[in-house]
């Protein structure tokens, strides 16, 4: 039997949906802002929907940035989304002057203006060769910002939306993704039960 | 590349499907979350769910069917109808949407879209614009379930409701909702020149090529009720159309 995944508050994120597909997938969560429980807990997820600055505040505020960055350092289970990815990185053009987590060195910009923003929808995910986690397939998107290049020290799964930009990232068992796969159908039930470790949904 | 999106829409009142539901093999075939399930097997790539409830105890229950739909669903869900205030965005995204519509409310009072996009994020803010054609040939928000018109142009509307945060648009033509005479396609490709945002088509789909119509006029999704409630077609078999036709789909 799982521990319960331990999912960290950024804010506004929609944690109904998160919550709804781990409980088809058969885990159990919390939503706990708790920092110890944050560097304890088996699999930690860090859901998002909102902007950079007020998420990074609200973490700061809760004194999570050096759990996730250890948990994350050492490659420990953890599982980021759309904002919550944005959050592991440098800085994001949404907050100017606002520090992320600096785990994945990289800048936060925004699409450009040549395509729709926001990107809403399903958009084609090619994963990287060496996965272990990621797969190709369609996943679902709702974003206006991006990394629009792959960072050193991660395994990179690509889309293209006015231009290449970094669908996922993955490193041990860290994966970041821009896209939701709890929203993400069969696609992304199936990323969260290999990243829960369940090997039938493999 | 970033596919185009079918969108099932479910009418809801009082916790049931109201426009009759004819699949086969369903247990409950006014259950929402039933039919929703239903959808996302058949490939859709959204769910609409729009509250047509007309007195208080029957909006009530669309807590209640919001959360059975979220259970059940692993797809973006949309909730619109009835939202008055940021609280009551709020309560819907709680119970499991992941989008909010906002319609006559906006109309009223257009700081609601900034005060939703401010507090959620232009990705949870829809605002739904219905619109009739007049006989000048402009196009004229209509509000109150299309029997009030306000005065306001539509395609001006739909840009300054994109100025204020607004994620995306469903845009309906009223003249051709309930018609099955396809799209208003030039209505369409007016609104989505004139707005970098994501524009939904609504409003007179009877068959896939009237979809097909739609993404051409440039439309980034396509709702669709009548068609797939009454078995007349599916998701699937109208996404290998659009996928003859050369327009990319997700499979």
């Amino acid at each position: 039997m799982l521990s319960d995944v331990v999912i960290v508050p950024t804010g506004v994120a929609n944690l109904a949906s998160v919550r709804a597909s781990l409980r088809r997938l058969g885990a159990r969560s919390v939503v706990d802002a708790d920092p110890v429980r944050a560097r304890s807990a088996d699999h930690v997820i860090l859901p998002g929907v909102g902007a950079f600055g007020p998420a990074m505040q609200q973490l700061r505020s809760n004194d999570l940035g050096d759990a996730l960055r250890e948990r994350v350092g050492e490659g420990r289970p953890t599982l980021t989304i759309c904002l919550g990815m944005h959050i592991l990185c440098v800085d994001s053009e949404e907050s100017p002057g606002v520090s992320g987590l600096g785990l994945v060195d990289a800048s936060v910009r925004r699409y450009p203006a040549t395509v729709r923003v926001p990107q809403f929808g399903w958009n084609r995910v090619e994963g990287p060769q060496s996965s272990g986690y990621l797969r190709s397939g369609y996943a679902y998107f709702a974003n206006a910002y991006r990394l629009s290049r792959a960072p050193q020290g991660w395994d990179c799964a690509m889309a293209e939306h006015g231009g290449p930009f970094v669908a996922a990232l993955e490193r041990g068992d860290v994966v970041a993704c821009q896209f939701h796969p709890e929203l993400s159908g069969l696609y992304g039930a199936a990323l969260l039960g290999r990243w829960l470790g369940q090997g039938a949904a493999c | 590349m970033l596919t185009v999106r079918i969108i099932p829409c479910l009418d809801v009142r009082g916790g049931r499907v109201v426009k009759g539901v004819k699949f086969q093999g369903l247990t409950d075939a006014g259950s929402p979350a039933e039919l929703a399930a239903r959808y996302e097997q058949q490939g859709a790539d959204e769910i609409v769910m729009l509250d047509v409830s007309a007195t208080p105890d029957e909006r009530r229950t669309a807590f209640d069917t919001v959360r059975a739909i979220r259970g059940r669903l692993g797809i973006p869900l949309t909730v619109g109808g009835g939202v008055r205030t940021v609280e009551d965005a709020a309560d819907l995204l709680e119970a499991g949407a992941d989008k909010v519509s906002v319609n006559t409310a906006a109309v009223r009072d257009p700081s609601l879209v900034d005060a939703l996009a401010r507090r959620f994020g232009s990705q949870c803010t829809v605002v739904a614009i219905d619109a009739v054609r007049t006989e000048t040939g402009s196009v004229e928000v209509v509000v109150a379930s299309g029997v009030e018109r306000v005065g306001t142009d539509a395609i001006e509307w739909a840009t300054e409701v994109a100025r204020r945060g607004a994620g995306e648009i469903l845009f309906t033509s009223w003249d051709r909702d309930g018609t099955r005479e396809g799209y208003d396609c030039e209505m369409l490709a007016r609104v989505s020149d004139a707005v970098p945002i994501p524009v939904i088509a609504s409003g007179g789909a009877n068959s896939a090529e009237h979809l097909l119509q739609a993404f051409r006029a440039g439309a980034s999704a396509a709702l669709a009720a009548s068609i797939f409630h009454y078995s007349e077609t599916t998701v699937g078999a109208v996404k290998d159309y659009l996928a003859r036709q050369g327009i990319e789909v997700r499979t």
